[in-house]
Order: C-alpha cells, then sequence, then structure tokens
C-alpha cells in the first residue's frame, strides 16, 4: 500500500531532469532523449491516477502518448539528421541562425 | 381643398440652374449658360407669380409639406414651406428684383473671366434665398440662412487672385457666423421650450404666454439672441463691419446680395418672429435702439466716403437700420414696405453706380468723376429718380415707406423719431453729394482728358490703392452701359416711382393697402392689455382718433420732407456752388473729421481687440500646444515607443534553442503559479 | 510492505538513471541510462497493475525508441560534448522557473492526494479490456494515430533521404 503521492512526486521528479537535461545539454540527442524522459514522467503519472480514480482511461491516454511519442521521435531523429548534414554539428548553440 | 401649388419648385428651379451651370458650365458657350441662368431664374419668378394668382384662393398660412427630413423622438423637422402674405412680398421682392438683376449681370459680366461660375453662384444664391424664404420651420430658414452666407463669401471674392477680395468674403463669412451662433442658441431654446421649430407650432407656443415686462425670460432671450443673428446678416451694430468690404465683390452682387435681398433676411426672420418679439418688450427695444444707432452711425460715415459703392454701402446699413427701427417699435409692416422699397431704390442705385463705373473704365473714386450727366443720359435718369426715392421726397417709393417709419417710432419715443430725422437729413445730404460729385460740375478723371488734375474734395479718405475692380476694357472713352444694362436700370426706376403707392397711409387720403394686405399676419396674434411697450396696433390709424392723429402725421411728414430738401441744399452748397468749401471744413475739424472717414477706428479695434489675439491664441495654444505637442507628440512618441519596446523584445530571438527552453520553463512556472492561485482563491 | 519495497528500489533506479542522463558527456551513454529508466518504469507500470501499458513499454519504448536513438548516435558518429558558450537565459530564468514549476506542482499533489493509498495491482490492466475500451469508446483517436503514424513515416523518409539520391533517381 504506497500512497499515491509517492508515484506522483517520482513522476515530478522524473519530470524536473528531463527540463533540466533539456536546458543543460548541448548535444541535440541528448535533448531530445530528455523529452524523451519528460514524456515518461508524463506517463507514470497518468497511470497512477487511473489506479486512483479506477478509470482506465488514463491508460489507454499513456497507451496514445507512447504512440505519439514514437511518431514524434521518427521525425525528430530525421530532422536531426538533416541538419547534421547541412550544418556539420551536433551542437545546438552552433545552430543559431534564426536569430535577430 | 387646399390646392398644390408645388412651391418647393420656386428654389429648386434654381438650385439646377446653378447645378448646370456649375457642373457642366465650362463647356457651355456664354450664351447657353446666359441662357440656362436666366432660364431657371426666370422661371422661378414666373411660379411665385404663379403663386401670387392664385393666392387669394387659399387659406393662410398655406403650408406645403415635401418630406420629412430629421425625426429624433418627438422632434421632428420636415421640408416643408410655408406661403403667406409676408412670404408672397419677401418672394415678389427677392425673384423680381433679382431676375432684373440677373439680366443686367449679362452685361455687366460679359467680358469677365469665370462666366459660368458667376452666373452659378447667383443661381446659388437665389436658391438658398428662396428657401430662408418659404422655410415652414426654424432649421429650414436656418439652412437658407447659412447658405446665403455661403454664396455671399462665394460672390464677394469672385475676383479671389486679389488679396483685398479674398479677405472681404473671409470677414463677411465669418462676421456672420458670429451671428449665426446666436441663431443657433436662440434655436436650441425654441427647441428646448417647445420641442419643435415649425413657425405654427412654435407660435402657437407662445401666444398663450403673456408679456416678459420684467425684462428676463424665455422670450427675452431668444429674442435677443434672434436679434444677434439678424445683426450679423443685416449688418446692424456691432456686426456690420462686413458690408463695407463686400464692395470688392461684382456690382451686380452689391445690389442683390447687400442691398435688395440676404441683408433684409434678418429683418424679415424678426418680422416673422413677431409674436415672440412682441412678448419681450426688453428685447423690442433693444432692437430698436440698435436699429436706429446703426442708423445714425453709418450715416455720418457715409458723408465722408468718397468710394460711390462705399458710400451706397453705408446707406445700406443705415437704411437697415431704419428697418429694424420699424420692427422694435412695433411696426413690422411697415418694415416689411421700406424693405420693398428699399429693394428697388437701392439695388437701382447700385446698378447705376455700375453702370458710372462701366463708363468711366472701372473708376470708383468720385472725386475722379464730375460731369456725367450728359455722357451718359439714361444712367443719370435712373439713378435722379433712385435719388429721391432714397431721400423720402413725395411721391417717390421712399417718401411713404420711411414716413411710415418715423410716425411709428415717433409714437413710440420721440428719440426714435428725431434720430430717424436727423439720418433722414444725413442721407439726403450723402445721396445728393454723391448725385453732384458723379454727374454735374466738370469730369475730374482720367479716361477721356488725362491733363486734369482731380479736384480736391474732401480730404483722403479711404480708397483702396489702385485700380478698385479689373474692369476697364479700354474702348476709349465714356459710354452709355449697353440696353441689357439699361433695361433693368429703367425698370427699377419705374418701381422706385409708383412702389410707395400701395402703401399711402390714410393722413394722406390712402387707404394703407399695404399694410392691410399684411394685417393677417402681424394681427392674428397681438397682445391683449395686457401688453406694454408695444406700439398701437396700426389699424388704429383709422380707428377712433383719425383728425388728430392724421394732423400730427401730416405736421411730421412735412417736417420730414423738409430735413430731405435741406439735405439737398446743403448738397448744392457744398458741391456744386462752391466745391473748395468742404476741404475747409474738413481741415477746420482736424481729428474728428479724421475718425469718421476712418470709420471711426472701429475695423482696427475689432482686430486689436479680437482678431488679432485669436489669431495669436489660436497659433499658440491650439497649433503649438495642442496639435503639435499633444496629438503630433502622442503619434511621434507611440511610434518611437512602439519601436523602443521591439528593439528590447528582439533579442528574445537569439536563435539561441536553449535559451527558448529556458523562457518557456519559466513561463510554464507562471501560468502554473497562477492556476494553482486561481483554483484555491 | 513488499509493494513500498519495490517501489523504492526501482524508483532509486529510475532517479539515478534520469540523474546519470543528465551527467554523462557522450550521448551514448545517456541513451543507455534512459533504457534503465524505461525498464523501471516498466516495473512501476506493473506495481500498478498496468499490464499491457508495461509491455508496450519495453517493446516500443525501450525496444524500437530507443534502439532507434541508439542507431542515429551510431550513424552520426556523435562525440563528446564541448563546451561551449550556452544561453544565460536558460540558466537564469530555465532552472528557477523549472524548480519553482515543479515545488509547485509537487506540493499540490500531494496536498490534494495526501494519505490517500493505492494497492499493488490496483487496477488491472488487461489486454482484453484495454483493446475492448480502444475499439469502443476510443476508436476515432486510434484510427487518428494510426494515420498520424503514417504521416510521421513519409516525414521522417523524405527529410532524411539523401538528396543526391533523389537526384540519381531522376537522372536514371
Amino acid at each position: 500500500m504506497v500512497p499515491i503521492s509517492y508515484y506522483l512526486v517520482l513522476s515530478g521528479i522524473l519530470f524536473a531532469c528531463g527540463v533540466t537535461g533539456f536546458l543543460i545539454k548541448r548535444n541535440i540527442i541528448s535533448i531530445f532523449m530528455s523529452i524523451e524522459l519528460m514524456l515518461n514522467g508524463v506517463n507514470l503519472s497518468f497511470v497512477a491516477f487511473a489506479a486512483q480514480w479506477h478509470a482506465l482511461s488514463g491508460q489507454i491516454f499513456v497507451f496514445f502518448v507512447m504512440v505519439v511519442a514514437a511518431a514524434e521521435a521518427a521525425v525528430g531523429l530525421a530532422i536531426i539528421i538533416a541538419v547534421y548534414r547541412t550544418r556539420e554539428t551536433l551542437n545546438i548553440d552552433r545552430v543559431d541562425l534564426l536569430k535577430l | 381643398m387646399t390646392p398644390n401649388l408645388h412651391l418647393w419648385l420656386i428654389p429648386v428651379l434654381p438650385l439646377l440652374g446653378a447645378a448646370a451651370n456649375g457642373l457642366l458650365g465650362k463647356k457651355f458657350s456664354r450664351q447657353t449658360v446666359v441662357a440656362v441662368a436666366l432660364l431657371f431664374s426666370g422661371a422661378a419668378f414666373a411660379m411665385v407669380l404663379l403663386a401670387a394668382s392664385r393666392f387669394s384662393s387659399l387659406t393662410t398660412p398655406h403650408i406645403e409639406y415635401l418630406a420629412t427630413w430629421i425625426r429624433a423622438g418627438k422632434f421632428q423637422v420636415d421640408f416643408s414651406f410655408y406661403l403667406d402674405q409676408l412670404s408672397l412680398v419677401m418672394l415678389l421682392v427677392v425673384t423680381g428684383v433679382g431676375f432684373l438683376i440677373h439680366i443686367y449681370s449679362v452685361g455687366y459680366i460679359w467680358e469677365e473671366g469665370g462666366f459660368y461660375r458667376f452666373f452659378a453662384y447667383l443661381n446659388l444664391f437665389m436658391f438658398f434665398m428662396l428657401t430662408l424664404v418659404l422655410a415652414s420651420n426654424y432649421l429650414l430658414m436656418f439652412i437658407g440662412w447659412e447658405g446665403v452666407g455661403l454664396a455671399s463669401y462665394l460672390l464677394i471674392g469672385f475676383w479671389f487672385t486679389k488679396d483685398s477680395a479674398a479677405a472681404a468674403g473671409k470677414k463677411a463669412f465669418i462676421v456672420n457666423r458670429i451671428g449665426d451662433f446666436g441663431f443657433l442658441i436662440a434655436l436650441f431654446l425654441l427647441i428646448k421650450h417647445f420641442g419643435t421649430l415649425n413657425f405654427d407650432q412654435v407660435f402657437q407656443g407662445v401666444v398663450p404666454m403673456g408679456a416678459e415686462t420684467g425684462g428676463a425670460g424665455l422670450l427675452t432671450a431668444v429674442g435677443l439672441l434672434l436679434m444677434v443673428g439678424a445683426a450679423g446678416k443685416s449688418a446692424q451694430i456691432p456686426l456690420y463691419v462686413w458690408l463695407p468690404d463686400a464692395m470688392e465683390g461684382p456690382t451686380p452682387v452689391s445690389a442683390l446680395i447687400h442691398a435688395a435681398t440676404m441683408v433684409t433676411a434678418g429683418v424679415y426672420m424678426v418680422s416673422r418672429s413677431h409674436v415672440i418679439f412682441e412678448r419681450a418688450p426688453v428685447a423690442m427695444t433693444v432692437v430698436a435702439i440698435i436699429g436706429t444707432l446703426t442708423a445714425l452711425f453709418a450715416a455720418t460715415i457715409g458723408i465722408t466716403q468718397t468710394d460711390i459703392k462705399k458710400v451706397l454701402a453705408y446707406s445700406t446699413v443705415s437704411q437697415l437700420g431704419y428697418m429694424f427701427i420699424a420692427c422694435g417699435v412695433g411696426a413690422f409692416s411697415a418694415a416689411i414696405f421700406h424693405l420693398m422699397t428699399h429693394a428697388f431704390f437701392k439695388g437701382l442705385l447700385f446698378l447705376a453706380a455700375g453702370s458710372v463705373i462701366h463708363a468711366v473704365s472701372g473708376e470708383q473714386d468720385m472725386r475722379q468723376m464730375g460731369g456725367l450727366r450728359t455722357k451718359i443720359p439714361w444712367t443719370f435718369w435712373t439713378m435722379t429718380i433712385a435719388t429721391f426715392a432714397i431721400t423720402g421726397i413725395p411721391p417717390f417709393a421712399g417718401f411713404f415707406s420711411k414716413d411710415e417709419i418715423l410716425w411709428r417710432a415717433y409714437q413710440a419715443s420721440w428719440v426714435y423719431w428725431f434720430i430717424g430725422l436727423f439720418t433722414a437729413f444725413l442721407t439726403s445730404f450723402y445721396m445728393f453729394r454723391l448725385w453732384f460729385m458723379t454727374f454735374f460740375g466738370e469730369y475730374r478723371g482720367v479716361a477721356e482728358d488725362s491733363h486734369h488734375e482731380p479736384a480736391h474734395d474732401i480730404a483722403h479718405a479711404d480708397t483702396r490703392a489702385g485700380a478698385p475692380a479689373p474692369h476697364g476694357h479700354g474702348h476709349g472713352g465714356i459710354h452709355e452701359s449697353p440696353r441689357l444694362m439699361v433695361v433693368p436700370l429703367v425698370v427699377l426706376a419705374v418701381l422706385s416711382f409708383v412702389g410707395g403707392w400701395i402703401g399711402v397711409p390714410g393722413a394722406l387720403g390712402g387707404s394703407n393697402h399695404f399694410e392691410k394686405f399684411l394685417g393677417p399676419v402681424f394681427h392674428a396674434t397681438t397682445l391683449g392689455a395686457e401688453g406694454h411697450g408695444v406700439a398701437t396696433p396700426e389699424n388704429e390709424s383709422e380707428g377712433p382718433e383719425p383728425q388728430a392723429g392724421h394732423a400730427t402725421e401730416l405736421i411730421f411728414t412735412g417736417i420730414s420732407v423738409f430735413a430731405g430738401l435741406l439735405g439737398f441744399g446743403l448738397a448744392w452748397l457744398l458741391y456744386y456752388r462752391d466745391p473748395q468749401l468742404p476741404q475747409r471744413i474738413a481741415a477746420s475739424l482736424g481729428g474728428l473729421y479724421q475718425a469718421v472717414v476712418h470709420k471711426y477706428y472701429i475695423d482696427e479695434l475689432y482686430a486689436a481687440l479680437f482678431v488679432k489675439p485669436l489669431i495669436a491664441g489660436s497659433a499658440l495654444i491650439l497649433w503649438h500646444g495642442i496639435d503639435r505637442d499633444v496629438i503630433d507628440a502622442a503619434l511621434d512618441n507611440s511610434a518611437h515607443g512602439a519601436r523602443e519596446v521591439s528593439d528590447s523584445v528582439r533579442h528574445m530571438q537569439s536563435g539561441n534553442l536553449r535559451s527558448y527552453a529556458g523562457w518557456v520553463a519559466a513561463g510554464a512556472a507562471v501560468v502554473i503559479a497562477y492556476m494553482i492561485w486561481m483554483g484555491t482563491r | 510492505m513488499t509493494h513500498l519495497i519495490i517501489f523504492l528500489a526501482f524508483g532509486a533506479l529510475c532517479v539515478a538513471g534520469a540523474v546519470n542522463l543528465l551527467v554523462q558527456r557522450h550521448p551514448i551513454n545517456s541513451a543507455l541510462s534512459l533504457v534503465v529508466v524505461m525498464g523501471s518504469l516498466a516495473v512501476e507500470y506493473l506495481l500498478l497493475g498496468a499490464e499491457f501499458v508495461a509491455a508496450v513499454q519495453v517493446i516500443v519504448y525501450a525496444g524500437a525508441v530507443m534502439v532507434l536513438f541508439v542507431f542515429v548516435i551510431m550513424l552520426l558518429n556523435a562525440g563528446e560534448e564541448e563546451r561551449t558558450r550556452g544561453s544565460r537565459v536558460a540558466m537564469l530564468l530555465g532552472i528557477p522557473g523549472m524548480l519553482v514549476g515543479s515545488v509547485l506542482v509537487g506540493w499540490m499533489l500531494i496536498g490534494r492526494t495526501g494519505r490517500q493509498t493505492v494497492a499493488a495491482g490496483a487496477l488491472p490492466g488487461a489486454p482484453r479490456t484495454i483493446g475492448w475500451l480502444l475499439f469502443h469508446n476510443f476508436l476515432l483517436p486510434f484510427e487518428v494515430t494510426s494515420i498520424l503514424v503514417l504521416i510521421a513515416i513519409m516525414g521522417a523518409v523524405v527529410l532524411a533521404s539523401h538528396p543526391d539520391a533523389d537526384t540519381d533517381r531522376k537522372e536514371s
């Protein structure tokens, strides 16, 4: 019998780590992985709430989140490959042509 | 069954003429322009005659409704037209004299540029004036009121390339506007208290109200404000200053607008509102006093002027003063009578003066004229008739109307009568001065003989430097005007001679037809016993005390004729017998003479008191203070500020993804905090 | 009791993997840490009774998505990160913002849920039940996501295709 708040705290910690990784990391792929970490944290909270409220739609939603994350990963990595081809670098601080 | 006279056509026909000439006139030949102008104004005159012929079968007032104009709650203003005896008289004067002046103008303006423009403006003026006269409510009348002011501005400044003409036009319009302001406030008061501006409804509302003898009250306020408007339009003290300057316009314009019709609009308006005035004795007294002072004031200036048109201009102001004296003592039909005869002889005087000016190739200074009697006989004889008419010599028209006014004025207060009498003497003097200087003696001008020194008459006056109007046509010599110009002169001369005969008073053996004709307008709503300060109702001259009244009247008539002859004699002495005498008199009067010649420096006074401070204040406060420092500054600064803000914000877009992420995280925190706060409230 | 121990053990593993992801400099190490995180999360899901979700987590997330990441890292031969000057904004605004946000959220959630507990395997999410829901209540989102995946595939192919490959095809 674990209090539900424990799950939520864990989810929050994962999410916070994801955001921190997004802010700190310089490699584009690492940043992308931080995004995946964030999504995982969110998934955990969905499942926890589903268990609390006895609503299976929470788990269904997790399913959809995973599908979307997969699609997003595919497209995102393709973009990263394209960027690497043109800019020859994976350092995000080098990809700043859109500045004013 | 009230017949439909299609009154709306009367103003609209000249409007069509104005539109045709104004829009297409440039492409028309001169003949076409003339044909259009004469056709439409003549048609208006014909319609008025038609209405007059069927007048006896109408019930008065005859109101024709055309369309609704404003409807706001219970307040409604229609385009509807009002025909009664008063408006019929005005219509006949306006269209009749107007048509004659149109004919005269053809000859006068033939060689000028802007030919079609002139006739378009003339027709436009007719439209507005007829609207003013036919209106059945104050607002439609105000439209005509403003419109004639506009037409006057356009026509005074007809030769707009001349600075003085353009300035005169502006002056006329602006001074008129001051009067219009008073008129407007009066209208607002009427709306507030009666909820309508229709004549019959307002007057029905006023009739039960008693006289405001205390001097303070709604009707007094309305009356005084209406008088402000009339003072502006009809050139009374203190708003008369535009009329002498208006002589910059072509002479037919001066004849039509500034003698016969527009300036009489104030008199018409006051007469139309007689119901209000009769119940506000203080306002009536003010009207009479203004009229008296103006008549005297203008006459004194007129005796020193050397420009022939200026003399006539001041004469007009003075004669209008007479009309207001009549209104102020309650003799409204006498005022209208004088309005009519004045239209005849003053219109004739201006047209004849135009003919004189035409003859001497544009010269307007009387000191350069003289001896024209034999060279332009038609002009001379018609002008002579007009001069006799204005000075009140029987049996010419002016005699009957002026005497009527003086007699009624006496019955109110001998002061009015005395000043009016003295002014009649002055009128006679300056008119015969003009007559002698222009037509008698030797020719002093340069058109024929260039070796003549101009005779030294009354010293330097205010002639405008240089040629007055671009009118010289150099086909040398002094010549009579073309027939087109002479025929209207003759017609008006005939009217000046016989025009007074419809108003012969009982004392002289006639029965005053004119007064009887206007009776239903002015007597239907007179006060009963509680009114006072108003002259005795006019039908009493045939009433209880005929004999004694008649005898006194005859004596007074004799006195005024004597005054007229005295003026003639003095003018003969100073300008025929001994032409050097005026100069010696002027020199001996010194400063006083200078003041009169410079029109008592009123223009300078107004300029210093009002015009200059207004311009300075306007430049300082409105231009610098508000337009530049507030409005422009607001726009400039807001644009500047927008640029500053965007300049500082653009640094947010650094191209660096991590900074974007940082912003997003911070923003998300803010949003979360806000939502939590809202949720826990 | 065992529930709590297992939870804490695998929770600690999750957090360790996450922190390691942040700390490592070579992306391949971060990727492998992420795999650890996902595995532990699968166990957490099982604890909550979401069997289907746990299985999908392992098969799809850890088994397909992360493999994709690893492939790309190897393809691009990404080396260790260099130290480049980052963004001041990210540090000054982002980290505090994130901290504030998470503290707030955490405080809210803990406040709301308080002492409520959930048992192990509380909500059994068998494939049969999930499937029934998917194809009855959530049919529309299901179909839409299938289209979404199709579009993603096409997009990925187009974006990642070699530029020369197109011209070659045209010439031949």
